[in-house]
This record gives C-alpha cells, structure tokens and sequence, in this order.
C-alpha cells in the first residue's frame, strides 16, 4: 500500500507547487511578466513562519497568516520599486529585473542572517493514521485542506469580489478596464499582493513538512511551480492548481519507482514535451485573433 | 458642456490631431466624420484620459480634464464605448455590465439602470450568463454600449458602433443611439458611416488628417458638395 502512500504525499507536494504556481500565473496574466524572484517571497514567507514560531512562540495559523501578511507587502514593494517603472519597457528588460530582484533578495538575506540552514520546529501533530493500509501523516492532510482552502478562498476572490473582477479586466484588455474607471496600477499591486501572500504560505507550509529551509531554498521550488504553471497554461488560474497537482504526483511516482535521483529531472522532462506537443499548456486554448 | 480648443496630441513623434476644436452642448448628438485615421479615435481616447494632449484645454462642464486620470473622468461623467467593441470576453455579459458600474456605489441605483439596459438591448438579458466572447458582433456592440451607460455617464463617447454590422442590426443601433439622448445623455459620435451618423446627429464635425476642416448642422453638412462627394458616395 506504499502507492497510497506515495500518492498522498505527491497530492501534498502538488498543493505546494500549485501554491506558489498561482502567484507566477496570475502575474503573469496580468503583465506579461515572468516574475522569477517569487520563488523567493516564498523563502521569505518560510524564514518569517520560522521566526514567527520559534521566536514569538506563535502557533501554526497566526505564524501562516503572519507570513502571508509579509509577503503580500513585500511584493507590492517588489512590484512599486522594480517592475512598475519598466511597465513599457521590453519584455527583456523586465525579465532580467525579475532575475536581479530574485539574486538581491537570497544574497541579502544570506549577508544578514547568513547561508546556514534552519531547522523548522514541529507545530503540526506528527501521529499518523491507516488509511486503505497505508500510513497517512495528520500533517500531510492538515496541509493539504490549508492549501485547497487557500485556493478556493482564492476563486472566491477572483469571480466574486470587485477587486478579482477588476483584476480579470486588466488581465484581458487594459485599456478597456481604464474605460471602466478601474485604477490599473491598484489592480496590479493587489494582483502581487495575493500572489505573494499564497507563496508565503506555501512557504510555511514547506517548512513545516519538509522541516529545513535556507535562503536558496526558493530557487527549485520556485522552478518546479513555474513548470507548474506553464503545465497548466500560464495566464490560467484553475491551470495552475492542476499543473502543480500533476507535477507533485508525477514526482512522487517517479520516486516511488525508485528513481529518486532523477525526481528533479522530471519537472523539465515535463517542461520539454509540454513545450514541443502544447505549448499553449492543458488549460490553454490557441489563440486565435478575431478580427 | 464640452469645450475641446485647439489641441495637439502624439504617437511618439507623430502627431496625429492639430489643433483640433470643437463644442459639445448638453443634450445634443454631435458627430465626428472622416476617413480611417484622420484621428477621430485619438480625439475620444484623448477625451476618455487615454492618451494627453500636448497643448491645448479640454474643458469638461466648467472644468479643465485635459490629461487627467481616466478613472476620474469617468468619475466626472463620461464614458468612452472604445473601437472594436472591447468587452471582456473572458467573463459573463452580466459581468461586464457590473464592471460598466465599477466606481458607483449606490447599489438600488445600479439595479435600476441594470434593469434599463435589460429594457434597451433585451437580448442582452437572453445572453446574461453567456461568456460575452460568443456574442456576435451587433450583439458586442450592445454590450459595450449597455457597460458605458452602467457608469451612468452624462455625455457618452461613441466610436463607430456600426463598424462590421450588418445593416439591419446597424439600424437597430442607431435607433438606440437616438432613444439614449431622448432619455437624457449627450453624444458624441465617431463614425466612418457619414450617412448613417447624419441622419441621427443635431451637429457635425468633419475631420482630415488631424484637422477639423468643415463643421455645422448635420442637415447643412449633408447638402455640402464636399461631404457628398468624399463621405456620402455622391449620393
């Protein structure tokens, strides 16, 4: 009953990638822009779960929502200092932005706290339970209702509210949401905000069950989702939630067959072939213009 | 209610109005006629806060709204129903016709006017819930136009709603246009089509390559041999 097992923790792994995949897709849908440093909003989320839980003693939802108010602030300032100014520049120019954003923050916080790695304490009960036969950690199901409610907290915001419709505007025609009366660069702020909030909380989230995290610790996680992301269709919410979903299984399934080693490589085998057979990703359509 | 005088506005080093004049008086419908790109779209988006003249004064019920934010604009009572239709196609008809009421707050308000733009274009209460994307064209336009008066402007800026119909739904638009400025909302009408536009306008400005070179009443205007000749098909 090991595959049950397996199974569970890449539905696990999967909510975390799909997590931190949202915050890339919705970015990107709303300004074209690949924003490479959020693999590191989500290290920051982690360091401030870690600090929030070890030091203030807090529990695991205050130190969640501690981290998601952070990050969701730290990626307006990325946003307002970084890429707001480069808004008509090329696509290049706010690309390679992204990559500076992301090497200033993992150097910055190695030159303030240092490289050395952390360990996260135990919030979470660790008793496990039989399911079909299989061992399931309480963990790994408290982490996954956290991430599916998050996600569903977040369709909620973007088909029900003002602010998620205005968002949808922007993300479709900009010009025409201007026409509405819609403040395009709010819009925009709001857009990093909840996605960087989600990518804090996947980076508690990660802490918690993978129990180690170092200021690099975004780059991989940060690569993988991105995967995720362009799995499912970049641009495309629900594509993202499915894009990491698949993604964690798939890796758990090829360790579970006993390549371990080559778990990191899946990820960009996936990345090849959904780039030669569907470019446009799961989700997405081929676009067509209508004249 | 409108006051436009002499403005110059650019793409980048091109300059595509020349100083550019004209009056739009409360309750009327004033049209703007002339060939693709004489710069009659980049009058209204100039207009709608879209683009910023360079020189010149927009002068909006007293006061200046030359290169003002658009959502202010809006705000003062203007809505631009842009080229192409431009709805969302990614959402609901009703949907877009709440993100047409995106800066108003009251909500009996916009239930009431939810209701008349239901009364005005009926198929558009058919197609609610249908992603406005399978629309057809005329149907987009009525969308686009139905999101415009959910701001519940004043003076409503109209760029060539008849561009691609067929000419029984181009009627039916038309007759809409009239009924929304019996109803109490100033007009300010782009078109290609001259015969069209003049039969409904009260005024008339026609623009070339930037310039205003001819204006008065739409009736005058029809019977000048210019305009017959360039707009009207000789007719």
């Amino acid at each position: 009953m090991e595959w049950v097992q397996q199974l569970v923790n890449g539905i696990s792994l999967g909510s975390i990638y799909a997590l931190i995949a949202l915050g890339y897709t919705m970015v990107y849908g709303i300004i074209k822009l690949i924003n490479f440093a959020h693999g590191d909003v989500f290290m920051i989320g982690a360091f401030i779960g870690f600090y929030a839980i070890s030091g203030w003693g807090l529990g695991f939802f205050p130190a969640l929502l501690l981290a998601m108010v952070v990050c969701a602030i730290f990626g307006v300032l990325i946003e307002r200092i970084a890429y707001k100014r480069l808004r008509n520049a090329t696509r290049i120019a706010a690309l390679i932005t992204a990559i500076g954003v992301s090497l200033l923050i993992e150097y910055s916080v190695i030159y303030f706290r240092g490289a050395q790695p952390e360990a996260y304490p135990d919030v979470l009960s660790k008793s496990t339970f039989n399911f079909l036969g299989a061992q399931i950690s309480a963990q790994s199901i408290m982490i996954l209702s956290v991430s599916l409610s998050l996600m569903i907290i977040l369709q909620f915001i973007v088909h029900k509210t003002k602010i998620g419709k205005a968002m949808r505007a922007v993300s479709h025609d900009v010009e025409a949401a201007r026409l509405m009366g819609i403040n395009v660069d709010n819009t925009i702020s709001a857009t990093f905000a909840i996605g960087s909030a989600l990518a804090g909380a996947a980076g508690v989230i990660f802490g918690v069950y993978y129990t180690k995290i170092d200021p690099l610790m975004g780059v991989i996680p940060g690569v993988k989702a991105f995967v995720a992301a362009v799995l499912g269709g970049i641009g495309i919410i629900p594509g993202a939630m499915a894009g990491g979903m698949v993604l964690g299984v798939v890796e758990s399934i090829v360790s579970a067959l006993g390549f371990s080693l080559w778990r990191d490589a899946a990820a960009f085998v996936i990345l090849i072939l959904i780039l030669i057979f569907r470019p446009s990703g799961i989700f997405g359509k081929n676009t067509r213009e209508k004249v | 209610m409108l006051k436009v005088n002499d403005i110059n506005v650019f793409y980048g080093n091109i300059q595509a109005l020349k100083g550019v004049s004209l009056e739009v008086n409360e309750g009327e419908i004033v049209t703007l006629i002339g060939a693709n790109g004489a710069g009659k779209s980049t009058l209204l988006k100039t207009l709608s806060g879209l683009l910023k003249p360079k020189q010149g004064t927009i002068e909006y019920l007293g006061s200046s709204i030359a290169g003002k934010q658009a959502q202010s604009i809006v705000k003062a009572g203007i809505s631009h129903v842009p080229e192409g239709r431009r709805v969302f196609a990614n959402m609901t008809v009703e949907e877009n016709l709440e993100l047409g009421a995106y800066l108003r707050k009251d909500k009996d308000g916009i239930a009431k006017d939810l209701q008349r733009v239901f009364e005005l274009f009926p198929r558009l209460l058919e197609r609610r819930k249908q992603q406005s994307g399978t629309l057809s064209g005329g149907e987009q336009q009525m969308l686009a136009m139905g999101r415009a008066i959910m701001a519940k402007p004043k003076l409503l800026l109209l760029d060539e709603p008849s561009m691609g119909l067929a000419p029984l739904m181009v009627k039916t638009i038309f007759s809409i246009v009239k009924e929304i400025n019996k109803e109490g909302t100033t007009i300010l009408l782009v078109e290609q089509n001259a015969h069209m536009a003049l039969s409904v306008a009260d005024r008339a400005y026609v623009i070339e390559t930037g310039r205003v070179v001819l204006s008065g009443t739409a009736k005058e205007l029809k019977e000048t041999e210019q305009v017959k000749a360039a707009y009207l098909g000789g007719l």
